[in-house]
C-alpha cells in the first residue's frame, strides 16, 4: 500500500485547560474521503487550522507526502498542496466570482511582485478559473460579485476557490453548513465527482453526506480519535453509538 | 476600476495642466503657488490612499515620508549639494529604506496596534528632527531649491508648476497600473480578507511590506517637492497633525479610488486657506476658529458622504450619461 498522503503523530492543542486535540494520531490515505465527525466542541476545526498551519499545534508532527510541516506557514503548506475550505464562508465580496478564483490560480502561478499588467485580462488566470467555475457549476455567475451569490453558491466558490490552488489534499470544513435540501445535494453531487481526483479530509455534521460520500470515517470526541473505519464498521461500533451518535441518530444512521 | 474614473481623472488633471496659462491671462501669479502646494499634498495623499484606500493599512505616520523626503534635500543644500539628480535618488532611498523597517515592525500588528505603532515611529522622527541642532532644530532651516543642470530651471515658478504636475500624472497612471496588476489585487484582497488569502497560498505581509515602502517612497518624492516649493524645512512637515491632514485628504476625496484623494487634497486645502477669510468676512475676529465650521464639515463627510467627493462626482457624471462600465 502506498504511504499515506497526510500522517497525524501524536498532535496536540490546547487552549488553556481546555484540550482542543489530544494526541491525536491519524493517516489519511491517498485518494480517499475520509470524514472526520464528533459532537460540538470535539476540536473538528481546531484539527483543520493545525493542518491547515493556522494554528501552532504545542506538540506532535504532520507529514504531507512524506515531508515534515509541522512548523510551516499556511501559504508554504497551501503551496506544496494543500487546501483548505472555511466552516464560515470566506471569499472577497467585493470581487467577482471569477476574481475569487483566480486570485487562487494567481497564488500558485508564480509570485505577484508585477505591477504592470493587468490581472483582470490575464488570460494565464482567467481561463483556468473559468474553467473550475465551469466545472463547479458557477459559470454563469463568473461576473457577479462574490457577495450577490446566494449562500449555497457561496459555498460552492468557497471549494472553487480550493481547487484552484490544485491541491493534492482537500480540507474541507462543513461544507454543507448552512444548506438547505437541494444545495446539500448538489454538494454533495459535486463532491463525489471530485472523488478520485482528489484526496478530501471532510468535516460535516450532515450524516447523509458523510455515509455517502465517506471512504472511511474517524470519529473524534475531546481531540480523540475513539474510532475509524469504513461508514459500516463506524455505524456498528457500540462505542461511537453511546459517546457520539446517540440514541435518535444512531437509528437514523441505521436506516440511511 | 470603471471609465468614469478615467474620465474624473483626465478632468482633473486638464483643470490642473489649464492653470499656468490661465494665471497668466488673469494676472493672478498667486494661484499658481496655491494650486502647486495643492498637487504636492495631492501626490502624498494619493500614495497614502495605496496603502490605507487599497491596502487597508491604516498608516497614522505617513507625513513623516514627507519629512524625510524634505530633509534629504534640505540636508543636502546646508552641504551645498543642490544637484537634484543627487537629491532625488538620495531622498526617494532614504524614504524607502525608512519606510521598510517601519513598515516591517508595524505590519507585524493590525487594527488599532497598527495606527499606534505607525503613530509612534513617525513621532520618533518627528523629534528626532527637533534635536537636529545642526539643522535648525524646532525652527527647521532654508534650502535652495533643487538644480537640474540647466535642464529645468525650479525656480520658474511655470516649469517648477509643471514639474509637480508630471510627477502628480506620472504617480497616477503608475498607482493606476499597479492596482489593477497582479500585485494590485494581492494587496487588496488582503484589505478583504487576509486569512482567506494565506490559505490561498499568498504570503501576504512581504506584498503588504511592499505596498507599504512603495507608498513611503512616493511620499518622499513629495517631499522632494515641499522642500522646493518652500526653500524651507522644518520638523513641523513630520507632526501627526499633518498625518491625520493626508488621511482625511483621503477619506474627504474617496479611499481607494486614487484620484478621490487629488479631490480630497484640493478641497482640504481650498477650505483652509478660504475659510478663515469667508468667516473673517462674516465676523470679525472669526477667523481664526475656522475648525469650528471645517471639524463638523469633516464629520458630515464620513457620516453622510459616503465615498467622499469622488462618489458625488462619479454619481453626476453617472446620470449625466456617462456609460457604466464595471
Amino acid at each position: 500500500m502506498a504511504e499515506p498522503i497526510l500522517q497525524i503523530e501524536g498532535l496536540a492543542k490546547s487552549f488553556g485547560s481546555l484540550v482542543a486535540t489530544d494526541d491525536l494520531h491519524l493517516d489519511i490515505e491517498q485518494g480517499e474521503i475520509h470524514a472526520i465527525i464528533g459532537p460540538n466542541g470535539a476540536g473538528k476545526t481546531t484539527l483543520i487550522a493545525q493542518l491547515s498551519g493556522e494554528l501552532k499545534s504545542d506538540s506532535g508532527r504532520v507529514r504531507f507526502a512524506g515531508r515534515d510541516i509541522t512548523t510551516l506557514s499556511m501559504p508554504a503548506r497551501s503551496a506544496l498542496g494543500l487546501a483548505r475550505s472555511f466552516q464560515i464562508t470566506s471569499i472577497f465580496p467585493d470581487f467577482s466570482a471569477l476574481d475569487n478564483v483566480a486570485l487562487s490560480v494567481q497564488a500558485h502561478a508564480g509570485h505577484s511582485f508585477r505591477f504592470w499588467r493587468p490581472a483582470g485580462r490575464d488570460p494565464g488566470l482567467r481561463a483556468p478559473a473559468q474553467k473550475i467555475l465551469d466545472e463547479i457549476g458557477l459559470g454563469s455567475r463568473a461576473d457577479e460579485p462574490a457577495a450577490n451569490l446566494s449562500h449555497g453558491e457561496q459555498r460552492q466558490l468557497e471549494i472553487a476557490m480550493a481547487l484552484a490552488t490544485r491541491p493534492s489534499l482537500l480540507l474541507l470544513d462543513e461544507p454543507m453548513a448552512g444548506m438547505g435540501r437541494d444545495e446539500s445535494a448538489k454538494m454533495v453531487n459535486l463532491l463525489r465527482d471530485l472523488k478520485g481526483r482528489h484526496t478530501i479530509v471532510l468535516i460535516e455534521h450532515d450524516m447523509d453526506a458523510v455515509f455517502a460520500l465517506a471512504d472511511r470515517i474517524t470519529v473524534l470526541v475531546y481531540g480523540r480519535a475513539i474510532a475509524t473505519g469504513a461508514p459500516g464498521d463506524i455505524r456498528a461500533n457500540d462505542e461511537v453509538r453511546a459517546a457520539y451518535l446517540g440514541t435518535e441518530t444512531a437509528q437514523e444512521v441505521s436506516s440511511a | 476600476m470603471d471609465r468614469r474614473q478615467i474620465w474624473l481623472s483626465l478632468a482633473t488633471l486638464a483643470m490642473f495642466a489649464a492653470v499656468p496659462p490661465l494665471t497668466v491671462i488673469f494676472d493672478q501669479p498667486f494661484y499658481m503657488d496655491m494650486i502647486a502646494r495643492i498637487m504636492v499634498f495631492a501626490i502624498a495623499a494619493v500614495s497614502l490612499d495605496l496603502i490605507l484606500g487599497h491596502g487597508g493599512m491604516v498608516s497614522f505616520g505617513h507625513a513623516v515620508y514627507m519629512g524625510v523626503g524634505a530633509y534629504a534635500v534640505g540636508i543636502l543644500s546646508y552641504y551645498g549639494l543642490d544637484n537634484g539628480f543627487l537629491q532625488i535618488p538620495v531622498a526617494l532611498g532614504a524614504s524607502a529604506l525608512i519606510g521598510l523597517v517601519f513598515g516591517a515592525m508595524s505590519l507585524r500588528t493590525t487594527g488599532v496596534y497598527f495606527i499606534m505603532i505607525t503613530l509612534a515611529f513617525a513621532q520618533m522622527l518627528y523629534f528626532l528632527a527637533i534635536s537636529l541642532e545642526e539643522f535648525g532644530g524646532d525652527d527647521g532651516m532654508s534650502s535652495m531649491r533643487s538644480e537640474f543642470g540647466g535642464v529645468i530651471d525650479m525656480y520658474d515658478a511655470m516649469q517648477f508648476y509643471y514639474v509637480i504636475f508630471v510627477v502628480l500624472a506620472l504617480v497616477l497612471f503608475g498607482l493606476h497600473r499597479l492596482v489593477l496588476s497582479r500585485f494590485g489585487m494581492v494587496i487588496r484582497a488582503a484589505r478583504s480578507n487576509d486569512r482567506r488569502m494565506q490559505a490561498v497560498g499568498f504570503p501576504t505581509y512581504r506584498y503588504k511590506l511592499a505596498a507599504f515602502t512603495l507608498a513611503s517612497t512616493i511620499c518622499g518624492l513629495a517631499g522632494v517637492l515641499f522642500a522646493n516649493l518652500n526653500e524651507f524645512v522644518s520638523p513641523d512637515v513630520m507632526h501627526w497633525t499633518h498625518s491625520g491632514e493626508l488621511m482625511v485628504m483621503v477619506i474627504m476625496g474617496g479611499m481607494g479610488t486614487l484620484i478621490g484623494p487629488v479631490l480630497g487634497a484640493t478641497a482640504f486645502l481650498l477650505l483652509e486657506e478660504y475659510l478663515p477669510q469667508w468667516m473673517e468676512m462674516a465676523m470679525t475676529n472669526a477667523g481664526e476658529h475656522w475648525a469650528i465650521i471645517m471639524g463638523p464639515i469633516l464629520i458630515a463627510i464620513v457620516l453622510f458622504g459616503r465615498g467622499g467627493i469622488h462618489a458625488l462626482f462619479a454619481a453626476t457624471i453617472w446620470r449625466s450619461g456617462g456609460k457604466r462600465n464595471g
